[in-house]
């Protein structure tokens, strides 16, 4: 046998290994891609029910004998007046008289937790914008239901929550179209409640915002100023390697470990407040600082040096130079790179754990000292809670913050596109 | 006045002081031309009036409560100062709650002692503010009086803004020392409760028993070698799964696929590179964990519900994009030439990528990977949300296990006292968790490096 004899012989053979070593790629790619999927889809299918809530309608009693208000009709009503009333109580009777039937105790219960105990807070809602509801006509209104016989109304599955008295109840309500899903707007201007049905990310929303509005106003001037000294004006020496190495070290530094310089330096040392937004940012502004600064070299380096080089022949200084000639040119590449940086500030959640962020809060943040929570956190803490409506508030907050994420990065990239076409 | 409102009168005058000087600038009518804009002596004019001031009010901030403080030691009556100290600190501490409430305490002494701590506090305020205004107010005259011919404006402000540039790039080392001085320095204090052997060599981690003084030496419940057993045991699941299928992705895409699927893919890639680690968790936790027990019951496993398997495979799943960008880098950066002297010799285009360019490009690739495994190890919010508490020490995967990240978490979440050995216990694990990273980060930065010259 000659040497073209033995390649032809295992040619077969390696042409089968070259087919097998393409598909084991080709696999690899696409492993990631259904991964991907997955994941959406499955996040998806289980936010949904928290995009959608169960009312229950109820014909409210609101002549002035039931509301324990004067009888008198001539006494105008008041805010405390207003305040007086059992509004808890007035749903409670409503459901009674739907329900002639329950007299037992028992019964009574299982009735009453058919609605959620928000209810009470919306009549009031309504009756304080609109005092004129009080007569001897029933107010009719669509209350929230508990989220026990929300999961169970809109899954159609028997928990070990409800109980069959309820969903007797329920069926009964239905018969009589006293039941309906509605918009969950609440998902969007609530805060954090430990109700389900009432829990909102409004807080959280704004939580983030104050926290990432702290995080960009440190790290974009100290990380556009730090770039472009290292890329202009230092001289090549030790302290100037020592820099480099610092900031290509700290961009894989755990994240966590950022988390306790917070609490160590920002919380115990320097003594500001815990779980504010202010050292949130901080901290996040450190942990960003490195990806900022890499992005802005690299787009103050990719400035052509003739446009440089023009505006010194001018004579231009080197300073005026840069400021003038040199960032407006990379101010693209600096911005796409500063929102990459906020977009990962914004979904980080470790090092926020540290610094007390993960306290329960029903305020809505006014600014950077408020106690506050963020949208990760608040993820964090929900996918924790026992309440099976909490899993789909949970998966609901991830959707938002991956919209969030989603028109940030198009943002960068859009940008990324505009600038390499006008080069 | 208060700081804030301190710091706004400040920013206005140096607002003020910018514009009044570029008038004067701009006016200017010498013998000879101005050397420099007229914006340079006003941003110089602004500088004199602001920063002396703010760096007044810092040091102030600063030296005040100090002052304050003592004053009201002073006034001790001697019956009290002459007492212990542990009486002393009660007695101040009092008359701080009293200042804080801002109500009138039943006793005259302390009553005394408050009006005498606010009319101190109101002095101090006075005499602050008369001190920034008199600054400030120089600061302009400062300004003004340099607006000459043989002023170089522009020279100073440009040295004062190079100074800010260096300012700025020196935040990266504070950082870092930051970092290494608060871990260090609380693991210290760890230590001496705690010696360093019993830590490092321990087999029974729990914190909880602990809590009294007496025991925390002895009981030897600061063992940590469960945590970094999990921590190794996730951190290799992972990386069993992203570094064959981070790297195969990276050869694909870069040796095999069409411009116009690489176009598609490496978009996708960023996405899920992209994702925040806590909807990782979420997905670990409720999806992968509970599916991944279902299937071990089927076949007749017991798995824990907290696996460190479901754990392990999303976190790989995370560190997948990682990998193969890296190795894409580090695969593109083989020469040409090397591809087309193997197919040349005959061999097929997987052989030329088994046989030449991966054993070229492989201490990239280490690289790579060591920086994918120091990723794993900080990974924190995957193993919170789906590894366990407990510390046990197996190498089962089917098991729950614990993590130093975990730990740390839970350690600080906690409410208890900021020294006790609990929480300076996270701080001790946090030096593990810096030095085993950065140790990692150097190595694969190095490696990197030294291969990106050889083909350079």
């Amino acid at each position: 046998m000659n040497n073209t004899e033995i390649v032809k012989a295992g040619l077969c053979k390696r042409y089968a290994r070259e087919k097998r070593f393409q598909f084991y790629g080709k696999a690899a790619v696409m492993s990631g891609f259904v991964f991907l999927i997955i994941l959406l889809f499955d996040i998806t299918t289980k936010a949904m029910p928290a995009f959608s809530i169960t009312e229950i309608l109820l014909d409210i009693p609101m002549d002035r004998g039931t509301l324990n208000l004067s009888t008198d009709t001539r006494v105008s009503i008041d805010d405390a007046a207003l305040a007086g009333i059992d509004y808890a109580g007035l749903v409670k009777k409503a459901l009674r008289t739907q329900f002639p039937e329950v007299t037992k105790r028992k019964h009574k219960k299982l009735l009453y937790r058919l609605m959620s105990s928000g209810a009470g807070f919306e009549i009031k809602r309504q009756l304080s914008n609109n005092p004129g509801l009080i007569g001897d006509k029933p107010l009719s209104i669509w209350l929230k239901a508990d989220d026990d016989v929300d999961t169970f109304y809109k899954l159609e599955r028997i928990t070990s929550r409800i109980k069959t008295e309820q969903v007797e109840f329920i069926a009964s309500l239905k018969t009589q179209s006293r039941i309906r899903t509605a918009l969950n707007w609440d998902f969007f201007t609530n805060s954090d409640s430990r109700e389900p049905e009432q829990a909102g990310i409004k807080g959280a929303l704004l939580g983030s915002f104050w926290t990432l509005l702290v995080t960009l106003m440190v790290s974009l001037p100290v990380g556009i100023a730090a770039a472009i000294y290292l890329e202009e004006f230092a001289p090549q020496n030790r302290l100037t390697d020592f820099i480099e190495i610092n900031i290509n070290n700290l961009a894989a530094v755990p994240s966590i470990v950022f988390g306790l310089l917070g609490l160590a330096v920002f919380i115990n040392f320097f003594g500001m407040p815990r779980s504010a937004p202010l050292v949130g940012g901080l901290v996040l502004s450190l942990m960003t600082l490195p990806t900022i600064i890499i992005s802005s070299r690299a787009a103050i380096k990719s400035v052509p040096p003739s446009l440089k080089e023009a505006a010194l022949g001018l004579g231009a200084s080197h300073m005026q130079t840069v400021f003038h000639h040199v960032l407006p040119q990379a101010m693209p590449g600096v911005l796409t790179g500063a929102i990459i940086g906020m977009a990962q500030a914004l979904g980080e959640t470790a090092p926020l754990l540290m610094i007390g962020m993960v306290a329960f809060i029903v305020d809505v943040p006014g600014g950077v000292l408020d106690s506050a929570t963020v949208l990760p956190v608040q993820i964090y803490l929900w996918s924790d809670s026992p309440e099976r409506a909490f899993t789909a508030l949970t998966a609901a907050t991830i959707l938002v913050l991956l919209a969030f994420l989603t028109v940030m990065n198009a943002v960068a990239i859009t940008l990324r596109t505009y600038f390499e076409r006008r080069r | 006045m208060t700081t804030t409102s301190l710091f706004l009168m400040v920013a206005g005058l140096g607002l003020f002081a910018f514009f009044l000087s570029f008038q004067r600038a701009a006016r200017y009518s010498g013998p000879k031309r101005l050397r420099s804009l007229p914006h340079h002596y006003a941003s110089l004019t602004a500088v004199w009036t602001a920063f002396p001031a703010l760096l007044l009010m810092m040091v102030w901030t600063v030296i005040e409560p100090g002052y304050l403080q003592q004053q009201i030691e002073t006034n001790l009556p001697t019956e009290i100062a002459s007492q212990s100290s542990e009486v002393i600190g009660l007695y101040l501490n009092k008359v701080h709650l009293t200042i804080e409430s801002q109500t009138v305490d039943a006793d005259p002494v302390i009553q005394s002692l408050v009006v005498a701590y606010e009319k101190a506090a109101l002095n101090s305020r006075y005499l602050n503010t008369a001190m920034v205004l008199v600054l400030c107010l120089g600061g302009i005259a400062v300004g003004l009086s340099k607006i000459l011919f043989k002023v170089h404006a522009r020279v100073g402000i440009e040295r004062l803004l190079k100074a800010f540039l260096i300012l700025c790039s020196g935040v990266a080392i504070v950082t870092t020392i930051g970092i290494v001085l608060s871990v260090l320095f609380e693991a210290i204090r760890f230590f001496n409760a705690v010696s360093v052997f019993d830590f490092m060599f321990g087999t029974t981690w729990s914190p909880q028993t602990s809590i009294r003084v007496g025991q925390v030496g002895s009981s030897g419940s600061f063992g940590a070698v469960p945590l970094f057993l999990g921590t190794m045991l996730i951190s290799l699941i992972a990386m069993f799964i992203a570094v064959p299928v981070g790297l195969m992705t990276a050869i694909y895409l870069s040796e095999y696929a069409s411009p116009k699927f690489r176009l598609m893919a490496k978009p996708a890639l960023e996405v899920l590179a992209g994702i925040p680690t806590v909807v990782y968790g979420f997905f670990a936790a409720l999806t992968v964990a509970p599916f991944i027990r279902d299937v071990g019951g089927l076949i007749g496993l017991s798995v824990a519900s907290e696996s460190a398997l479901a754990a392990g495979i999303v976190m790989g799943v995370m560190i997948i994009p990682f990998v193969s960008s890296l190795s894409d880098d580090v695969i593109k950066a083989v020469p040409q030439t090397m591809r087309d002297g193997s197919l040349a010799l005959g061999a097929t285009q997987s052989e030329t990528i088994k046989k030449v360019i991966i054993p070229a490009a492989l201490p990239g690739i280490v690289g790579g990977v060591l920086l994918a495994a120091s990723r794993a190890i900080g990974e924190t919010m995957i193993v919170v949300m789906a590894a366990g508490l407990a510390a046990n020490l197996t190498v089962n995967p089917l098991e729950a296990v614990t993590t130093v990240t975990v730990q740390i978490v839970t350690l600080l979440t906690g409410d208890q006292a900021f020294d006790s050995p609990k929480t300076l216990a996270a701080f001790a694990l946090g030096l593990m968790l810096f030095i085993t990273t950065l140790f990692l980060n150097i190595i694969a930065l190095h490696v990197v490096r030294r291969y990106r010259e050889q083909y350079e």
